[in-house]
C-alpha cells in the first residue's frame, strides 16, 4: 500500500513540475508535511547529495526519498512513479509533432524557439561559471578573494584543450576536472 | 533489440556524466546522440530541449523519452528513459544506505569544484556551437539575448521564454509573409 501511495505521489510530481529538477522542490516539502518517513530538515542535505552526484536532480531526489520510504524498492517506485508521466506526455506530444512538421505554424514556432533555447541554455552556463570561478561569500570589492584564480586556471586550460582537440569526450573532461579539483583542492 | 540495448547504455552513460541539471546533459547529448549515433540532428536536439522545458517532468527524462521513441517508439522510450535514471538510481541508493555524510566530504567538494568549472566550458562550447547554427537572423539575436537577460537575472520561469519565443516566431513569420504578398 506505501509503494502505491509513493508511485502515486511521485507520478503527481512528475505531472506537474514543469521546468526541471528544482521544480520537484515545493512537492518535496508537500510530502514531508503528509508523511512521516520524510522530514523536511532532510531536504536541503537531499538537494546537496543530489547536486553532487551525476543525473538529473528530480531523479535524484526521487530515488533519494523513496529509498527512505521503503529501501531499494522504494526508490525504484518513486523514480518510475516520476517518470511515467514523461514518457506520456512526450510520446503524445511526438505523435503531434510528426504529424504537425511539416505545417507553416509548428515550423515558426520553432524558428522563435531555437534561439531562446540557446538563450536559455546560455543563462544555466553563465550560472554554472560564475559559481565555479567566484566565490560566493567573499565581496566582489574585495576581488583577489572574491576571483577563484585555482579554478580560473583550469577554466582557461579546460577552454583551450576543447577548442583545439575537438575530438576529446566530454567525458574525459570532466574526469580530468575532479581529478584537478582533488589534486589542488578546488571549490 | 540491438538498437534498444544501445540506447539504454548511451543514456546510462549520458546518465551519469551529466551533473548539475539537464541544461548540463546538452554538451553529452551533441557528442553522443548527433555526433557519434547520429539518432537525431542538432536541431532536433534543441527542439526536444524546448518542449521538453514546457512539458511537465525532469528535462533529462522527458529528452531521452524524445530519442528514445522517435528510433524504436515505445520501447525506445521505456529503455531510453532506463538507462537516463540507471547510474543516479545505483548511486544514490548507495549514499542514502551508507554515505549519509557524502556531500560533506571535503574530497567530494573538490572533485566537484574542478567539475564545475569543465561543466562551465563545456556549457560555453556548446552554446556556441548552437549559436552558429540556430541563431540565423537578427531577430534569433534578439530572442538569444532576452531569454538570456530576463532568466538570468530576474529568475523568471524559462517556460515564458519558450512561450515568447513560440508566440515571437508565429507573428514574425506571418508578418514577413505578409509583407512579401504571400499569406
Amino acid at each position: 500500500m506505501q509503494l502505491v501511495i509513493l508511485f502515486l505521489e511521485f507520478f503527481k510530481t512528475g505531472l506537474f513540475a514543469v521546468g526541471g529538477g528544482l521544480a520537484t522542490l515545493p512537492f518535496l516539502y508537500a510530502l514531508a508535511d503528509k508523511y512521516p518517513w520524510l522530514q523536511s530538515q532532510q531536504i536541503p542535505d537531499m538537494i546537496a547529495v543530489s547536486e553532487s552526484t551525476p543525473g538529473p536532480m528530480g531523479v535524484n531526489m526521487a530515488t533519494y526519498a523513496g529509498f527512505h520510504c521503503d529501501g531499494v524498492l522504494g526508490s525504484i517506485v518513486a523514480t518510475v512513479g516520476l517518470v511515467t508521466p514523461s514518457i506520456i506526455v512526450i510520446i503524445i506530444v511526438y505523435q503531434f509533432l510528426e504529424r504537425f512538421r511539416t505545417s507553416r505554424v509548428v515550423e515558426n514556432i520553432f524558428y522563435g524557439l531555437r534561439p531562446v533555447v540557446v538563450g536559455l541554455i546560455g543563462s544555466a552556463g553563465f550560472g554554472v561559471i560564475v559559481l565555479a570561478l567566484f566565490a560566493q561569500d567573499v565581496s566582489p570589492v574585495d576581488w583577489t578573494a572574491f576571483v577563484r584564480w585555482k579554478e580560473c586556471i583550469l577554466f582557461v586550460l579546460v577552454l583551450a584543450v576543447s577548442r583545439k582537440w575537438k575530438k576529446v569526450h566530454p567525458i574525459a573532461l570532466i574526469l580530468a576536472g575532479a581529478v584537478a579539483g582533488i589534486l589542488f583542492q578546488m571549490g | 533489440m540491438k538498437e534498444l540495448f544501445s540506447l539504454f547504455i548511451t543514456f546510462a552513460r549520458i546518465g551519469a556524466f551529466t551533473f548539475g541539471g539537464g541544461y548540463a546533459m546538452l554538451p553529452m547529448l551533441q557528442r553522443e546522440v548527433v555526433e557519434s549515433r547520429k539518432w537525431a540532428t542538432e536541431d532536433e536536439v534543441l527542439d526536444y530541449f524546448a518542449i521538453g522545458q514546457c512539458t511537465p517532468g525532469v528535462i533529462f527524462v522527458n529528452t531521452a523519452t524524445f530519442i528514445g521513441y522517435k528510433r524504436k517508439g515505445i520501447p525506445g522510450a521505456i529503455f531510453a528513459t532506463a538507462g537516463g535514471v540507471f547510474p543516479s538510481l545505483v548511486i544514490i541508493m548507495v549514499i542514502a544506505a551508507v554515505l549519509t555524510n557524502f556531500a560533506e566530504l571535503p574530497v567530494v567538494q573538490y572533485a566537484f569544484g574542478g567539475i564545475r568549472v569543465v561543466v562551465g566550458v563545456l556549457i560555453l562550447n556548446a552554446v556556441a556551437g548552437m549559436w552558429k547554427k540556430s541563431v540565423v537572423d537578427k531577430l534569433g539575436v534578439v530572442l538569444a539575448a532576452i531569454a538570456f537577460l530576463v532568466v538570468t537575472f530576474t529568475g523568471l520561469s524559462p517556460v515564458w521564454m519558450v512561450l515568447m519565443g513560440a508566440v515571437i516566431g508565429i507573428l514574425a513569420k506571418s508578418f514577413s509573409a505578409a509583407g512579401k504578398g504571400e499569406a
